[in-house]
């Protein structure tokens, strides 16, 4: 078979597993009067329409902030804009100002379904699918396996298409910089970076990466001269890309600071909900919220963030190989994740992301976060009613990328690139190592499956009702822990793999 | 040729990967045979043997042979442990969440017998030498087009019907009759050969009383049982030899045929609800088209005589208050009346279809040539019957195009006959899911299956410009027609259309399909 008529039914069989996966409920059907997230878009469609730009991030008398107000950057504003357009045209019903409040029927439904798929196929897909037959070694039916295993990764289908949000788009954005920057293109790839920051602004959790190995390349190529010119270059295009979507902002200067007002929203604490980092694990044992001020918990998070990061970035800057760059992009965003303040449990896709670049080089180590990424976000899909989809999807790539990418035969010490624990545990009596991550892989899934029983089929003790999902934070948090720790050695030992390395020089 | 094909790793693959994604379709849209398949349920759940085939309090009656209402009835008592209220007959329209669920479930449960049998002719099918990549090798390409079949996939799990199990019936049956050609050359073979051929005969015979549409093909395996099996030599040149005949096998045939029946209708002929039974089976009073037209022969006769009325009424040789005045699909007038040309009565379509299916049948009785003979009767009987047959549903092209995908993977030739069958067969199933919200899951899955057959240049020019004309009905009927002012005027104008454009597809692959046939004849014996 060819590889483009391969690669095609790979794509269409994502569509369909992703409109499959969007047949069903979204966050807050039918619970008025918040809603859920999806309210929240539709809201911004009819807040963006009708109301002047200069009032989008302002609390007026025609726009309530405390019913979910605008808190993206400027691109999902405008994002939203295009949307109401079309929504306008179709049923002037659905963006009516005021009177569309908590809009619910199954022709809107289809209509935001129907956005979601559109922006995923315009920008997210064609991105992955160029990511992986270009910037994956292997023959071309590995790429394509990649390929299909990349499409099929659950959390995010399950976010965007059950739950109802656009990652897609930013994370699209974001893959499209990684690319570019991958083939060399290093201007194009910051500025299709700059767009991402500028649609969400998590994505922050990877410019430190791209910042380092940008920084790195300039140094390497000479600090005075071509490096300089370089820097100039890309320096010009983020400014460039920043100023042209903020534009309408920057007249007043009291606009663009209550953008970012609304963007970083400081007061609302430590963390939120049951989200597995280390701030709401830690809860478990230490009450950190009721012993420091707030203040004292920002800038502790902020100080464990830096000191998280510090080390894969530094690494980075002085080795800028594409092969450091998405492990940095992993151990920034995971750090982030684990430290910083005010993260949602659905964060953990900034880190997929990047994990999901590793599927070819790392595959075992790849699907066992990518899959305990996805048990993380149980108690949300739970409570969205996405019960089947999440059951459906991660036992389906739990099996199909195990089964592809043959993860469990590839586990060997070289092929973990584990050198270098072995160097710094020499003290512990020598294993097969193989055979000791395949049962702590084995054990893992076994305990993710049994605590999604768990939550699905029992009823918590009455005084512990959070007992379920604080078990499944935690679970999910020694996961990510191992994996930040995994990475950051790898990242720290010498890369084994030339082709990587040869591509990039 | 002897040795079984060995089924690697990727077919349980292809078989899970597929049950996933049917589970992804539990909320998709259903049609009315969800309320029909419930409603059967509560009757064999709910009421003595006797009032089965009497009960008509919803206006869906059991109209399946008595081993499906068995089945019916099995289910039901894993039904009573999801929701106790779907087996109430009263509890019309009745589609609670768990309701959903359980009959969802239980088609998806039930293909484990469509998977079987899948793994069964993939064993068949002959592997050319020197292949090595799995992708291109003749029993995972038919693994493929079996379990991930368009047209299975979105009439059972989205428009909701058991068929997957039916074929898997089916297809087994017809995997033992291809097993006893692969076997022929070991030792045992008269023995083996008997319990494969009484297997497929049984499991046949369990098949025409689970559903008995597939009466279609009955003539098919009635001759080639009769001439392979119980005529046990042929002449040097392949014609029959008379004294070969061996009464023990026909009476063993015939006692495994009679005690199946015997076991499904006995219990109703001792109640002497026989004709009651049969009425419900066979309703005549339906009319010659299904509301929306299957794509035969009498779809292209309906717009012929549409046609020639207009023309008619243009020229002034008609008058048009003379016409019969009839909506033709709109589902609600179920006898149409031609207006210019014959009316047409179910007599003359079972003697259309008899007489178009004869020459398969008597090839075979001429001059079998094998399993794989028979598997091309079967194919023409079922065409020739979905071709000609009164009241046909768009669902029974099906029943052609699986066991063609077996013919398929193993010759060039027939490969052609089974990409045009199969695309347009699959998109005359479109207008099943007319929910918006279905079409990309339909687009795409359609899509899918098509790219993955189309694999060389084997079509000529013509076929590929009228396969092509397909995507342009499609955008014609999916996305302008809603968005023209004759949307109003002329709803059924697309479903017209698709219909008529699919039947020429379908005609053409029938003729196509025959040709072979004949061409065979004249040299028996070739593979």
């Amino acid at each position: 078979m060819k590889t483009w008529s391969l690669v095609s039914i790979c794509v269409l069989l994502g569509v369909v597993v992703r409109w499959g996966v969007s047949l069903n409920s979204y966050s807050g059907a039918g619970k008025p009067p918040m809603f859920g997230d999806y309210e929240a878009q539709r809201h911004w469609q009819e807040v963006t329409y009708n109301l002047p730009l200069q009032e989008w991030y302002f609390n007026t008398t025609d726009n309530d902030l405390n019913y979910w107000g605008l808190d993206y950057p400027p691109l999902t504003a405008y994002h939203s804009w295009i949307c109401a357009y079309v929504a306008k045209i179709i049923n002037p019903d659905w963006v009516e100002l005021h009177k569309s409040r908590g809009y619910e029927s199954p022709t809107h439904k289809l209509f935001m379904r129907t956005t979601v798929l559109v922006a995923d196929l315009l920008i997210y897909i064609p991105a992955v699918v160029l990511y992986c037959l270009y910037l994956t070694d292997g023959s071309s039916k590995k790429k394509i396996s990649t390929l299909l295993c990349f499409l099929l990764y659950p959390g995010l289908i399950l976010t965007d298409y059950g739950h109802f949000q656009y990652n897609g788009v930013s994370l699209g954005f974001a893959l499209w910089g990684i690319l570019a920057l991958g083939l060399g293109w290093d201007v194009s790839g910051s500025m299709a970076f700059s767009l991402a920051l500028n649609y969400k602004q998590m994505e922050l959790y990877h410019a430190l990466p791209f910042f380092c190995y940008l920084m790195g390349k300039c140094i390497k190529a000479g600090p005075m001269g071509r490096g300089l010119f370089l820097l100039v270059r890309i320096a010009a295009t983020v400014l460039a890309t920043f100023a042209l979507c903020w534009l309408p902002f920057l007249s007043d200067p009291s606009q663009a600071l209550q953008v970012v007002r609304r963007i970083f929203p400081v007061a609302r604490g430590l963390f939120e909900d049951k989200v597995a980092n280390t701030w709401c694990s830690l809860n478990t044992l230490i009450k950190i919220r009721s012993i420091l001020s707030g203040d004292s918990q920002l800038y502790l998070s902020l100080a464990c963030t830096f000191l998280a990061v510090l080390p894969s970035s530094f690494r980075l800057l002085t080795k800028p190989t594409f092969w450091h760059f998405k492990l940095a992009l992993v151990n920034s965003s995971l750090a982030f994740f684990l430290f910083s303040y005010q993260v949602h449990e659905k964060s953990i896709l900034l880190a997929a992301l990047p994990v999901c670049l590793l599927l070819n080089d790392l595959p075992l180590i790849a699907i066992w976060f990518l899959q305990a990424s996805t048990f993380s976000m149980l108690p949300l899909f739970l409570k969205d009613g996405l019960l089947v989809p999440y059951v459906v999807t991660s036992l389906a790539f739990l099996f199909f990328s195990l089964y592809l990418l043959s993860a469990l035969d590839h586990c060997s010490e070289d092929e973990l690139r584990m050198g270098a624990y072995n160097k710094l545990l020499f003290f512990l009596p020598k294993m097969d190592l193989a055979c000791v991550v395949r049962w702590k892989f084995y054990i893992s899934v076994a305990v993710m499956a049994v605590l999604s029983i768990v939550s699905i089929a029992l009823v918590p003790p009455p005084h512990l009702p959070d007992l379920f999902p604080v078990l499944v934070s935690t679970t999910a948090f020694l996961h990510f822990f191992g994996t930040f720790v995994y990475f950051n050695v790898v990242q720290f030992s010498e890369p084994p793999s030339r082709k990587s390395q040869k591509k990039n020089n | 040729m002897a040795a079984r094909v060995d089924i690697g790793f990727w077919f349980p693959a292809l078989a899970l990967g597929v049950s996933f994604l049917k589970c992804l379709f539990i909320n998709a849209y259903h049609s009315t045979d969800f309320e029909v398949h419930r409603n059967w349920l509560a009757i064999t759940h709910s009421l003595p043997v006797s009032r089965w085939y009497h009960e008509n309090t919803s206006e869906w009656t059991l109209d399946y042979p008595p081993l499906f209402a068995w089945f019916e009835f099995g289910l039901s008592h894993v039904a009573q442990h999801f929701d106790r209220n779907m087996l109430q007959v009263e509890n019309l329209n009745y589609a609670s969440p768990s309701t959903v669920l359980f009959q969802r479930l239980s088609v998806i449960f039930t293909d484990v017998v469509f998977i079987y049998a899948a793994k069964e002719c993939c064993r068949c099918v002959q592997e050319q030498k020197g292949s090595r990549d799995v992708l291109n090798r003749p029993s995972f390409v038919l693994a493929v087009l079996l379990l991930w079949n368009f047209g299975l996939l979105i009439v059972d799990h989205i428009h909701f019907q058991y068929n997957g199990f039916l074929f898997g019936v089916l297809l087994l049956s017809v995997a033992k009759h291809l097993q006893v050609q692969t076997s022929v050359s070991s030792d045992f073979v008269s023995t083996k050969l008997c319990s494969q051929h009484l297997q497929g005969a049984l499991l046949f015979a369990i098949l025409l009383n689970l559903k008995h549409i597939y009466l279609y093909v009955a003539p098919a395996y009635g001759i080639y049982l009769l001439r392979s099996y119980c005529f046990t030599q042929d002449n040097k040149d392949g014609s029959i030899r008379w004294m070969s005949f061996s009464p023990l096998r026909l009476l063993a045939l015939g006692s495994i045929v009679v005690s199946v029946c015997a076991l499904s209708f006995g219990p109703f002929i001792a109640m002497g609800q026989l004709p009651q039974v049969l009425s419900r089976l066979f309703p005549f009073k339906r009319g010659l088209c299904h509301a929306y037209w299957a794509p035969n022969i009498w779809a292209l006769y309906n717009v012929l005589d549409k046609g020639l009325a207009v023309l008619g009424v243009r020229l002034k040789l008609l008058e048009e208050a003379e016409l019969p005045r009839a909506s033709m699909t709109g589902g609600l007038v179920q006898e149409f009346q031609h207006s210019v040309l014959l009316s047409v009565s179910p007599s003359a379509t079972l003697v259309c279809t008899l007489l178009s299916i004869l020459p398969a049948v008597a090839s075979i009785w001429l001059r079998p040539c094998g399993a794989r003979g028979f598997l091309r009767c079967l194919l023409l009987c079922a065409l020739g019957s979905f071709m000609f047959g009164w009241h046909v549903h768009e669902k029974a092209v099906l029943i052609a195009i699986l066991p063609l995908s077996i013919l398929a993977v193993e010759s060039r030739e027939d490969a052609r006959i089974f990409l045009v069958l199969t695309t347009t067969g699959h998109y005359s199933l479109f207008p099943l899911l007319f929910t918006p919200t279905e079409r990309p899951v339909k687009v795409s899955l359609m899509l899918m299956f098509t790219i993955f057959s189309f694999t060389g240049p084997l079509l000529r020019p013509l076929e590929v410009v009228y396969l092509l004309g397909l995507v342009v009905v499609a955008i014609a009927c999916e996305v302008v027609f809603p968005l023209s002012p004759w949307q109003q005027r002329l709803p059924f104008l697309p479903l017209l259309a698709t219909s008529v454009y699919c039947s020429v597809g379908v005609c053409y692959s029938f003729l196509r399909l025959y040709v072979r046939l004949l061409q065979r004849d004249d040299k028996p014996k070739q593979l």
